[in-house]
């Protein structure tokens, strides 16, 4: 490589530095700034000058100041010790800064990714003399009890292992060779580092099939989010958006989440590092930290590294893909992460487009999004019998639009690219109906796509139960608009059945409390079996009705209350079959002349 | 080196050299007064300075700039208690000059997330819509949203008045004043209360007040915030920043940007208004390892009681909830006026339930909130249908509203509840309401707290009925 480049400063506005003598730089290139090596990314270059964004503060640098190209693109480290880590927004590992410069961010200290003195053991799976190929698995490395790290011949490589051996290495040392069909010989490393702004390959695109189980029911059963789907929360502040996304990390059935919290309260970002470690993950009993990255960009750390954290989140989140594991990405809040586009652009005295939004902000998030998906990996598959190995990568991204309105273009632009929105409101919210998702404005596009699914794992009834309580709840809407004009009392019985059906939907279903351990996680068959309690007590209703039971006896049944705590009682069924046997006794029964039906 | 131009509080100086950004810069003006400012852009030998005292009297041929090689700091100690500043730190009260135990950049550093300590000390305000429905926590920021004529600065003092921590691990106690652009009245009004309580001893004032210079503003709440850290981290204080009006410091920050010609965002706020916001509001927070804290109660008036203004709007994305004033409860003589709907504490999880509130406290006032939604709800169906088309259940809750308004949130101003009234006025009132209807609490809280035990279903069929008596 040629020797490093380097220039002088000619002009610092906030978090943008213009650095002349930087001809043989590239866009994108990583830099060093100042005395202290602050580090910066050009995103601009006019003749020999380069305006590089600064991911540290800039108090203090002035014009002559040097930079140093280091002539490679911004890039993360990816191998073993990542889980349990948590980085700032240019993969810098937060508990090591914090070693080396207290509970406050000092400017200009560094640290690698992975940690260099940490030895993992390793078990070859493949012998000198095998073919492979980019992504091929050459080893495990079993980083703790939950996660097996498969490593991979890095893409873009192949030939014949030269040689290979199990044993403990640092992520540095060379474990083995590859000798390329020219007789070039790659050494191979526990750890590989890719371009955080270049998608990692595959080798194909798949289409979705199976859901993304959160365990919160107005999200799985109503709008359904698919394994390398992308889904939307926008939220006006206090809607609870982030205890929705936290319930997500915790409960999903993914095997990895990368969550990062780009530009938001460190408070929140402290919650989550107190919280997953004490957290049982419910799939393997382990602390949810052991499948969990965490990137941290608080909203009063640099802004210029607040742009690039989505980048390096997804590429971990890429890289985990890539070894056939099903990864939910969170990124809290990608409106955080426009608004650092916003600034940056502004700096650069680039003619703004909506709201002063850069006029690319639309590609970005497109882009953004689009590196979510199920694919199939470069590589062999993991077992003999299979044709390939798939993996998936979902996104759930926040959006924080201002006011709570909706049409702005961050929120805009992504609505065009995603596919599930979840449409939390302040107004439910302040109602303590939780989670505030509104059931009429949010929609999944995959619920064709899930209903295969759902018959073969739940029932095959899921689906229209969950169509009927859909048309009861928009029923509702309508009906309340008559009811408030006119009074609940001028609407027919079965109107007012259908009303007392929805606000039991609403209230006994819909509404989750996150913070009670009976009520966090329900499983798609209890859902289904919740909505038929409610649907056989509104059939049983009408009917009691229709033979004459007075709407007061009806409402007023005893086992209304047990239908009410039928969600804490979680799994099992037994309640289920006797509140629903109570149904048939109480609604009939006290109907009087109605008799047996 | 030489003053080209000057527009508004900025000063275009030419031929300088070594000059490095947020540099502190001395300004001479030809009437011989001096002032600071500091470097906002520096461009190869060109360097734009922003004056905090303004640019009143100065010319580009005359005006005398010195780089002072540092950038703007704070001589913090023990000693700023008891004391009142100006916006930029200088004693303003006759006193003596502080001898700095340690100068300290007033832009601080970013707290390493990873040594950030989780707020859940729950901090007795002794007021009733806060304490029951949306605890303060230590460490927490929950900024006042208010507007102009409504009592914001009264519940802000009473705050600073009362809050103490229950329970063990009480604390070194301290309250930072931060005022930008308010009157001297209400500065006045803050100095009077925390006075007539002695409180005054164990406070630092920081005054910039509506005619000091607009620019200074945007120095004055970093100013105090360092004071505070110096004395939450330093001298193990638990320290509560009152930050009063951020309003007028958001409206100073648009002056330099547009006197700066740059590319606005809402409403001509500067498109950094949330990076900036965020670099105050997070400033709050407790530090692992460390006895103190800082807790953060920013006041701001929202322009037209307009929520979705951006001031508003961004510092509700930063801050850990909010409690939003109401100008209807205000006109109908309820003080605190807390719109309680709205209002909200993100922490409230951490900070309440056994051994640090009561067990009942989170399932009472999840059902207080619920039951008074659905009040207010039935109250505005009445107003279109009358009072007669409402369900019994309705009547209740609507009942249960007035009554909840009345006895939860109305409160004196020096009348200090501590958490069990608060607990106990708000079971007093679930009385008024169906037992059914307390689905959000679990069943032993009812049997245990809920006055009456056993027979309360039948006395509240009895409310019922009277509540619905025309």
């Amino acid at each position: 490589m040629a020797e490093l480049e380097q220039g002088r400063i000619v002009k610092v506005a906030g978090p943008l530095v213009v650095a002349e003598g930087l001809a043989r730089s590239r866009m994108y290139d990583l830099v060093r700034v100042g005395d202290e090596g602050l580090m910066g990314e050009i995103i601009e270059m006019r003749g020999d000058r380069a305006s590089i964004q600064v991911y540290e503060e800039t108090e203090g640098l002035g014009p002559g100041d040097v930079v140093v190209s280091t002539g490679a693109p911004l890039s993360v480290e990816l191998g073993p010790g990542m889980m349990g880590a948590v980085y700032d927004g240019v993969q810098r590992p937060l508990d090591a800064l914090k070693v080396q410069s207290g509970a406050f961010l000092a400017r200009g200290v560094s640290a690698p990714g992975l940690d260099r003195e940490a030895r993992w053991t390793f078990r070859a799976t493949v012998d000198a003399g095998d073919r492979v190929e980019g992504g091929d698995v050459i080893g495990i490395v079993q980083e703790n009890e939950v996660i097996a790290l498969r490593i991979m011949v890095p893409p873009g490589i192949d030939g014949r292992i030269g040689e290979i051996g199990s044993g403990t290495y640092t992520v540095e040392e060379t474990l083995g060779t590859l000798v390329a069909d020219d007789d070039t010989e790659h050494a191979l490393k526990l750890m590989q580092t890719w371009p955080v702004r270049i998608p990692r390959p595959y080798r194909r695109k798949l289409s979705l099939a199976e859901p993304l189980v959160t365990g919160t029911r107005v999200i799985d059963t109503f709008f359904p989010l698919l394994k390398g789907g992308a889904a939307c929360i926008p939220g006006p502040f206090g809607a609870g958006k982030t205890v929705a996304q936290h319930q997500i990390a915790k409960w999903s059935n993914a095997e990895v989440v990368v969550f990062i919290g780009c530009g938001e309260r460190g408070n929140e970002m402290t919650d989550v590092l107190m919280e997953f470690p004490e957290l049982t993950d419910p799939y393997s009993g382990q602390p949810l930290m052991r499948r969990t990255v965490l990137v941290a960009n608080t909203s009063n750390m640099p802004v210029a590294a607040r742009e690039a954290s989505v980048y390096t989140g997804i590429t971990m989140a890429e890289f985990f893909r890539d070894m056939g594991y099903n990864v939910v990405l969170q990124a809290d809040s990608t409106s955080r992460w426009a608004e650092a586009m916003r600034e940056i652009s502004g700096r650069l005295e680039e003619m703004p487009g909506e709201e002063g939004f850069p006029a690319y902000l639309g590609t970005r998030l497109a882009a953004f999004y689009e590196r979510a998906g199920k694919v199939a990996t470069l590589g062999g598959p993991l077992e003999a019998d299979a044709e390939e190995r798939q993996g998936s990568v979902s996104v759930v991204g926040s959006v924080s639009p201002p006011g709570g309105d909706l049409s702005e273009p961050v929120v805009q632009n992504t609505l065009r690219v995603v596919k599930v929105f979840w449409a939390l409101e302040d107004r439910l919210a302040y109602e303590r109906h939780f989670p505030a998702i509104n059931w009429l404005v949010s929609y999944s596009l995959y619920l064709d796509k899930i209903t295969p699914y759902w018959r073969e794992a739940v029932s095959d009834e899921y689906r229209a139960r969950r169509d009927k309580c859909m048309e009861l709840l928009q029923r509702e809407s309508e009906l309340a608009e008559i009811s408030r004009l006119v009074g609940v009392e001028a609407l027919s019985p079965e109107e007012q059945i259908i009303m007392e059906t929805a606000k039991s939907i609403r209230e006994d279903f819909l509404q989750q409390n996150a913070f009670r351990d009976d009520d966090q996680f329900t499983s798609l068959v209890t859902q289904d079996r919740l909505l038929r309690v409610i649907l056989l007590f509104h059939e049983k209703a009408l009917q009691a009705q229709a033979e004459g039971a007075p709407l007061k006896e009806i409402f007023d049944a005893p086992v209304r209350e047990r239908i009410a705590r039928a969600k804490y009682t979680t799994e099992e069924t037994d309640v289920f079959s006797q509140i629903e046997s109570d149904i048939e006794t109480q609604l009939v029964a006290d109907g009087g002349e109605a008799g047996e039906v | 080196m030489t003053t080209r131009d000057i527009v508004g509080p900025l000063l275009l100086v030419e031929n300088v050299s070594d000059v490095t950004y947020g540099e502190l810069v001395e300004l001479e003006f030809p009437d011989g007064t001096v002032s600071l400012g500091n470097v906002l852009e520096v461009n190869e030998d060109v360097a734009l300075v922003q004056a905090f005292e303004g640019t009143r009297g100065a010319n580009p041929s005359q005006t005398k700039v010195r780089f002072l090689g540092r950038g703007l700091t704070l001589g913090v100690s023990r000693d700023m208690l008891g004391r009142v500043f100006d916006g930029l730190g200088r004693p303003m009260d006759g006193g003596p000059e502080i001898l700095p135990d340690v100068q300290r950049s007033i832009h601080g550093s970013s707290i390493n997330p990873t040594a950030r300590d989780f707020p859940d000390d729950f901090i007795q305000t002794g007021v009733s819509s806060i304490d029951g429905l949306n605890p303060l926590v230590r460490g927490q920021k929950l900024p006042i949203f208010s507007g102009s004529g409504l009592p914001h600065n009264q519940l802000a003092a009473q705050i600073a008045r009362q809050a103490q921590v229950i329970g063990g691990g009480a604390g070194d106690f301290a309250v930072v004043f931060a005022a930008m652009g308010i009157t001297f009245e209400d500065a006045d009004f803050f100095m009077t209360e925390l006075r007539q309580t002695a409180a005054i001893e164990r406070a630092v004032l920081f005054l910039n007040l509506a005619d000091d210079p607009a620019v200074e503003r945007i120095a004055t709440p970093r100013m105090a915030l360092t004071a505070a850290e110096y004395l939450a981290f330093d001298c193990d204080m638990h320290v509560v920043v009152v930050l009063t009006d951020m309003t007028y410091y958001c409206e100073a920050l648009r002056e330099v940007s547009a006197a700066r010609k740059e590319v606005p965002g809402r409403r001509g706020f500067p498109g950094y208004l949330y990076t900036d916001l965020a670099t105050i509001y997070e400033r709050a927070g407790r530090v692992q390892g460390r006895a103190g804290s800082i807790t953060q109660i920013p006041i701001l008036t929202m322009p037209e009681d307009d929520k979705t203004h951006p001031i508003p709007d961004l510092t509700g994305y930063i801050t850990e909830g909010q409690i939003i004033l109401d100008r209807a409860l205000h006109r109908r003589g309820i003080y605190p006026p807390v719109a309680v709907l709205p209002s909200l504490s993100r922490l409230k999880q951490k900070g309440i339930g056994p051994e640090k509130t009561r067990e009942d406290h989170a399932d009472l006032s999840n059902q207080l909130f619920g039951a008074y939604a659905r009040g207010i709800q039935a109250k505005e169906l009445a107003l279109i249908l009358g009072e007669a088309a409402l369900s019994d259940a309705d009547k209740a809750f609507s009942a249960f509203a007035d009554a909840f308004e009345d006895r939860f949130i109305r409160q004196g101003e020096h009348e200090d509840r501590s958490i069990e009234e608060t607990l106990a006025i708000g079971w007093e009132l679930m009385t008024l309401l169906p037992r059914t209807e307390l689905k959000r609490i679990k069943d032993e809280y009812i049997e245990r707290y809920l006055p009456g035990g056993a027979e309360t279903a039948e006395e509240t069929a009895d409310a019922e009925e009277v509540t619905a008596a025309p």
